[in-house]
């Protein structure tokens, strides 16, 4: 039976141009099918990604299931230069509320999917990864997998007392990804054109899930980060043609009052476009990798300093004293001394991967070379210095 | 004294100079760091797993040992106590940790951590980030390998906490303070130790905390009260009481920028920016710069405006009195307090026991005065006070005693449910 499930959506496959090529003597003679179907488990921890439904693991791809939605972010948080793969998808029936600054108002059944992964070389050593950000390797509703080292797999589930977090990794042998609350550290080696580095990904347990999830630090409750207008705003490249990600949402019945102009809508920058401000770009860069726990209510608030979009002046980090920076002042006075990134601590510490030094203080365990550079070129243009 | 020209000022000087000598300093004659080749290091996955499991009233118990860990703990559970057999005989040690900025991190209330040690984070030893009813009790936070700049900077940090108790704890060799209470509401630490930190025990942005019973000895500054600007809570009402403060001689070994690397090797007692404190019945000796200083975020180099906007830097309602100082003063950090102290009261003499930098809000005062509930008052005679004129550049360094014979109210004790429940 399994075998002939595999088959049917391998043949949707192929109809979409991917030719799948695999050892799997199940995806020969394949023919047209439906895709898997998700689910909304409603309680419980499932012992596999599979139960979910919503990413179906066919010989070597991985193919999103009925229905649901692949996005991605204007400006995504740094992973140790990982690529993820995004996905959301709500029960029949059911559909989000559109707000303008927070994360939509989503209804209890929606499951958000995170797959982080990296490429890899041909006949790469184990533990072998490639920092290449210039494709994606996702296109229409499918991750192909040949030359893909999958990681883990987060789910973020709304359930009827609120979000949840659910992490599963994927196997040595790439074929499933497996229940896995308490994290790992996962030593890879990270091939560029600078050589090869050896790095460690952690995989954070659900606690550490929280570090950034309970976004605001008088209650526990966790949220997601990404869905945020701001982020979203934005046109992906899905099976059936360029769209807004909004209008996508809103077409797929998963959103309801997004505004039929997008373009008056928040918009964050793209960080790598270079035709954007400088400004725009780094603030968006902030607002993703810091900003969920730099807030006013954040559990980083702690030190006064806010990476919101609308944080301005001494609370934004100009001429800011350090609260409880200990080894993360880097010897520097200020957050943020304008014109000179070299005397800033933000600065400071993107540019560590020392952990009683860096920020964030998870989610990484290397330094995001271009992302810090992104900050020390917009503090260098900064105007005005501090006394 | 208009011959005499500190050109920047005391502090900031200072504190300069404790940079030239912190690129990883380390006290000599250390037994060195803990041998680990024994450690269990599987145990961290257990003890992780319990909890992210544990359920409120849950008492999770380590058994004696010695446990290498790499990763941080997390725990966000309200209600669950961690317990050891002891802080010499449970130790959980994170020499080898590879991630995370502290070795345990707690945001959960009635949290209880009790007997056991937490030895050499690369960051913070234990983090308490918000929460209610939170105890630590028998707790030996330590860096084995003594003091150095590349130590943890915090050992027990809760930080917006409301009910917090810290007792009968340890901590030694922070880079910046061994215990650590910020922007929280009533707190009591007593009973505890510090040594060899930068700072011993600091109370910054805090409200209502009574610090008494402690030895804090051997440390750059032995018992801190601080605010600082940009945050929502400013602390105001510390009493420290009853506490050994000694010998707190120990070079700053912490990091430029943070607000302890001003604090001048050799303080007993700071009150920096802080209102409302009340110093009494300790017995303080042998700090070389000062027994007790009294200052202002300005005199650490920082008047930015942006700054002061929305900030009070004045240390106002400070009432120091019926304490026992012995020694002291005779030795200053830095080489601008040490010849005021030369010129002053000459080779073999001493700064008097209070050094007060001088910064007063004149636009608080009325007829020319400030209001009584904003004085610093220095009640008991033979106890001198050193004005260091730092707002007039150090031109009128002066012992003005007697203007500082005045009381104050005494301030209520703190008292919460968990701390007068003896246990």
């Amino acid at each position: 039976m399994r075998g002939a499930f595999l088959t049917l959506v391998a043949g949707a496959l192929a109809l979409m141009g991917c030719s799948v090529e695999t050892d799997d003597p199940a995806d020969e003679a394949v023919t047209m099918g439906p895709q898997v179907a998700p689910n909304f488990i409603a309680q419980g921890n499932p012992e596999t990604l599979a139960e979910w439904g919503q990413l179906q693991h066919i010989g070597s791809a991985l193919v999103l299931g009925e229905a649901v939605q692949p996005y991605d972010l204007n400006t995504p948080l740094f992973t140790d230069y990982a690529h993820k793969l995004r996905t959301i998808w709500m029960p029949g029936g059911t559909a989000a509320q559109y707000t303008e600054g927070e994360v939509l108002d989503f209804p209890v059944g929606t499951v958000i999917t995170k797959t982080f992964y990296y490429p890899t070389a041909e006949g790469a050593d184990e533990g072998e990864v490639l920092r290449d950000t210039s494709n994606d390797f996702f296109a229409g509703d499918t991750l192909r997998l040949d030359n893909i080292r999958l990681i883990e797999t987060r789910v973020l589930v709304r359930r009827d007392a609120g979000w949840e977090v659910i992490p599963y990794r994927w196997n040595d042998a790439q074929t499933e990804a497996s229940l896995n609350r308490i994290g790992g550290i996962i030593p890879l080696s990270m091939v560029s054109d600078e050589g090869a580095a050896d790095f460690n990904y952690v995989m954070p347990n659900v606690n550490e899930c929280a570090s950034c999830h309970a976004t605001n630090s008088n209650e526990d409750a966790i949220h997601p980060i990404g869905p945020k207008a701001r982020h979203l705003n934005r046109d992906f490249v899905y099976k059936a043609g360029t769209q807004n990600q909004i209008s996508n949402l809103t077409d797929a019945g998963f959103l309801k009052g997004a505004p039929d102009d997008l373009t008056a809508a928040p918009k964050n920058a793209n960080w790598t476009d270079v035709k954007a401000p400088l400004d725009l770009r780094a603030r968006a860069y902030l607002d993703i990798n810091c900003s969920h726990c730099h807030s006013p209510v954040g559990p980083a608030d702690t030190s006064g300093l806010s990476l919101e979009p609308d944080a301005s002046g001494a609370a934004l980090g100009k001429c800011k004293l350090p609260i409880a920076a200990g080894a993360g002042t880097g010897n520097r006075r200020w957050g943020i001394r304008p014109g000179h990134p070299d005397d800033s601590i933000l600065v400071y510490r993107m540019q560590s991967d020392e952990a009683d030094k860096m920020m964030p203080e998870i989610g990484r365990t290397t330094v995001h070379k271009e992302g810090a550079a992104l900050i020390a070129d917009w503090v260098a243009a900064m105007d005005g210095d501090c006394t | 004294m208009a011959g005499i020209k500190w050109k920047g000022a005391v502090f900031a000087g200072l504190m300069s100079l404790a940079l030239t000598s912190c690129g990883g300093t380390s006290q000599p004659a250390n037994e060195g760091p803990r041998d680990l080749t024994e450690a269990n290091s599987e145990y961290q996955t257990t003890l992780q797993e319990q909890l992210i499991d544990a359920k409120p009233g849950d008492v999770i118990t380590i058994p004696a040992g010695v446990y290498a860990l790499d990763r941080s703990l997390t725990l966000n559970v309200d209600g669950v106590t961690i317990r050891g057999e002891g802080h010499d005989k449970t130790i959980l040690n994170w020499q080898n940790q590879k991630v995370g900025a502290e070795g345990m991190l707690v945001t959960a209330s009635d949290f209880t951590l009790e007997n056991l040690a937490i030895e050499d984070t690369t960051g913070d030893g234990l983090k308490v980030n918000g929460g209610t009813n939170i105890a630590i009790k028998g707790v030996r936070v330590e860096w084995t390998g003594g003091y150095s700049t590349d130590n943890g900077a915090y050992g027990l940090y809760p930080v917006q906490t409301e009910n917090v108790l810290i007792e009968d704890s340890i901590a030694i060799g922070a880079s910046d303070a061994g215990i650590y209470v910020g922007q929280s509401k009533n707190i009591i630490v007593r009973n505890n130790r510090a040594e060899y930190n930068v700072a011993g025990i600091e109370i910054e942005n805090s409200v209502d905390a009574d610090v008494y019973g402690n030895t804090a000895t051997n440390n750059t500054g032995g018992i801190l009260v601080f605010n600082m600007p940009q945050l929502e809570q400013r602390g105001a009402g510390t009493r420290i009481f009853d506490n050994d403060i000694n010998e707190n001689n120990t070079e700053n070994f912490g990091h430029e920028g943070t607000p302890v690397a001003s604090v001048p090797a050799g303080t007993g007692i700071i009150v920096n920016s802080n209102d409302d404190v009340e110093i009494f019945g300790n017995r303080v000796a042998d700090n070389n710069t000062a027994n007790v200083i009294i200052s202002s975020l300005f005199s650490a180099g920082y008047a930015d405006e942006e700054q002061s906007a929305s900030f009070d830097p004045y240390p106002e309602g400070i009432w120091v009195y019926e304490n026992t100082f012995s020694g002291g003063g005779t030795s200053p950090d830095g080489l601008e307090l040490k010849a005021l102290k030369t010129l002053l009261f000459g080779m073999n003499g001493a700064i008097p026991d209070v050094l007060f930098d001088g910064y007063v809000d004149d636009e608080k005062k009325v007829g020319g005065k400030l209001p009584d509930a904003l004085r610093i008052c220095v009640s008991d005679e033979g106890v001198d006070v050193l004005n260091a004129d730092m707002p007039g550049g150090n031109e009128n360094p002066r012992v003005e005693s007697e203007l500082y014979r005045c009381k104050l109210t005494p301030r209520a004790p703190v008292s919460f449910a968990l701390a007068d429940t003896k246990g």
